[in-house]
């Protein structure tokens, strides 16, 4: 097989092979782009897939379209909440866990499992059910904003904070409970212990877990679709909404803007997870 | 680890916030949602009310699931989910074998390149594909050039599939890129050494040695394609419904929530099944875990 070689060419130098790079290119056009298209065309005069001139109209009437521009500040608003709440039970779930024996501890991790793992459209369907038939789907839709969307948020710490949890839990393994010892000893209290040792430690998780978090909550149709009441729209589900919409401009520009946030906050929990890792023996 | 009796106080502030928060906003809801599923709607004076319900303690939802048009849906289902599945395993496996043996400066940049995608809204990069693939769209004017199509490629089961491949294909990768990564390639030498083909190396050595990493990515594009009913009702047409669409409508204009309940739970108890086949499989092939 060592045939067709070039010098410095191993048998192991698969990365090299020139169907391994085209099997590379391929998939990457086919995953860059539609998306590439869309963010192209967004910047397009013309509201045909065909391209005219180049504009920012579009943006500029995204922003001036009070539809798509509630849909958007709604997404940020649910996803910012949401990640504060969720980074909370998550960090504080993971130390749990992570510190306790207690019983049925089995049980509590297949338990905090279950949202990850149950399809989306059940849990969807579940919220759905269960906000009207408590009264909160309708309850809601009075309150000021952002509270308004308060069973969305709701809905998406319940699935996200768990994410948060095992990315937390990841690092934990790495800690060396003799810091936790030591600061004791020297008189912290746990309180203390807690804010000035464990916390620390644990920071390029605990934004790489909000910023996942962040990012689930945006990307969340499903269960928005399922657990949102009359008058409380977000991005996606406004996306939905306007599929068949002949003229794409406008949400293309919106997409774009959300497509940016998700990408920039992919690449920051990427970074602080990162060196994180080497610590924990992964 | 400390036993919780010693530090209660601390035990339970670390505990309840999450806890309570899935008891009462998850556990609760999914009961309430398997009462449902026993339940038919309640007829107040003679009219079928379109909000209550009455408990009726009897499999007649999961009777009317087990009719021969919901079959069709949740076979379809299957069908889809694992012919995506096994397209995403025959790409992702050469691009994470691929990933792994590159120097190592460019791993994380090129992996990152792969799943930097999935990260961006799943409905977003649906409406993306939807504007390629359409009619006047990118591809059929690309095919135009040279005097092809144009073809008709949205709303069909094609699109379906291709769909599902474009939104759970780094879920595949991930998995396999690190099982490979943890490969001793000490292994691959040596059969390679001692006159193993390519081909024989990667069937009986390679393949064996990254089974878990296998069946990790089928079990985790498996099960979300399951589920999805959002790629088959942009992207499919007439008779692409599955049993995800079959609940949503049932939630919506068909409005008959009991029903909607019941085929949730058969597609969570399919989902179950699989994860369970995952965990039989995993047992097996513990011995090969490196």
């Amino acid at each position: 097989m060592a045939k067709q070689l070039k010098p410095g060419q191993g048998p192991l130098d698969y990365s090299s092979r020139w169907w391994m790079k085209a099997t590379f290119i391929l998939v990457s056009a086919f995953l860059y782009i539609p998306i590439a298209t869309l963010i192209a065309f967004s910047f397009n005069s013309s509201k045909y897939s065909v391209w005219k001139s180049f504009t920012l109209e579009n943006y500029v009437n995204a922003w001036h379209n009070d539809v798509i521009f509630f849909a958007l500040s709604n997404s940020l608003a649910i996803a910012f909440i949401s990640t504060l709440f969720s980074t909370i039970f998550g960090v504080t779930t993971a130390i749990a866990l992570w510190r306790f024996r207690f019983p049925a501890r089995v049980g509590f991790e297949i338990f905090l499992g279950m949202p990850i793992v149950v399809p989306e459209i059940c849990m969807g369907v579940a919220m759905a059910l269960f906000f009207s038939q408590t009264g909160l789907m309708l309850a809601v839709r009075d309150l000021v904003w952002p509270l308004n969307l308060s069973n969305i948020i709701i809905a998406h710490i319940a699935f996200s904070f768990p994410f948060v949890a095992v990315v937390v839990r990841a690092r934990l393994v790495g800690f060396n409970r003799q810091l936790e010892e030591a600061s004791k000893d020297l008189g912290a209290t746990e309180w203390q212990t807690f804010w000035n040792v464990i916390i620390p430690f644990l920071m390029p998780s605990i934004v790489a877990g909000g910023l996942l978090a962040f990012t689930l909550s945006l990307d969340d149709f499903v269960i928005t679709f399922f657990s949102s009441g009359p008058g409380s729209t977000t991005f996606p589900v406004k996306i939905y909404s306007m599929v068949k919409n002949p003229d794409p401009r406008q949400i293309n520009a919106a997409s774009t803007v959300l497509i940016i946030i998700t990408v920039l906050a992919t690449v920051l929990a990427t970074k602080f997870q990162s060196p994180g890792k080497s610590g924990t023996g992964h | 680890m400390d036993n919780w009796k010693d530090y209660r106080k601390v035990f339970f502030t670390l505990v309840s916030p999450g806890s309570l928060w899935l008891v009462v906003f998850f556990l609760i809801p999914m009961a309430f949602l398997f009462v449902l599923s026993f339940s038919e709607k309640a007829t107040i004076d003679g009219v079928i009310s379109a909000t209550e319900y009455n408990y009726v303690s009897t499999f007649s939802n999961y009777m009317d699931a087990a009719g021969w048009n919901y079959l069709v849906l949740l076979w379809r289902a299957v069908l889809w989910s694992a012919i995506a599945t096994f397209i995403c395993l025959i790409l992702a496996y050469p691009l994470a074998f691929g990933i792994s043996f590159a120097p190592q400066k460019w791993r994380p940049l090129l992996l990152l390149l792969l799943i930097l995608p999935f990260w961006i809204n799943l409905l977003i990069r649906t409406y993306a594909l939807m504007q390629v693939l359409r009619t006047q769209g990118l591809l059929n004017q690309f095919l135009g050039i040279f005097g092809i199509g144009p073809f008709e490629m949205l709303y069909n089961s094609g699109a379906v599939i291709l769909g599902l491949i474009y939104c759970y294909l780094p879920f595949m990768v991930l998995p396999l890129y690190s099982t490979v990564e943890r490969l001793d390639k000490s292994y691959l030498e040596a059969s390679l050494d001692l006159g193993a083909t390519q081909a024989t190396t990667f069937w009986r050595v390679t393949l064996p040695l990254t089974m878990p990493g296998v069946i990790t990515g089928i079990i985790l594009v498996f099960i979300p394609c399951l589920g999805s009913f959002l790629t088959s009702d942009l992207l499919g047409g007439p008779n692409s419904w599955t049993i995800g669409n079959a609940i949503q409508n049932q939630f919506g204009s068909a409005n008959n929530w009991p029903f909607g309940a019941a085929l949730s739970f058969i597609l969570m108890f399919a989902t179950f099944l699989a994860m369970y086949a995952r965990h039989l499989f995993a047992l097996r092939s513990k011995g090969v875990d490196a």
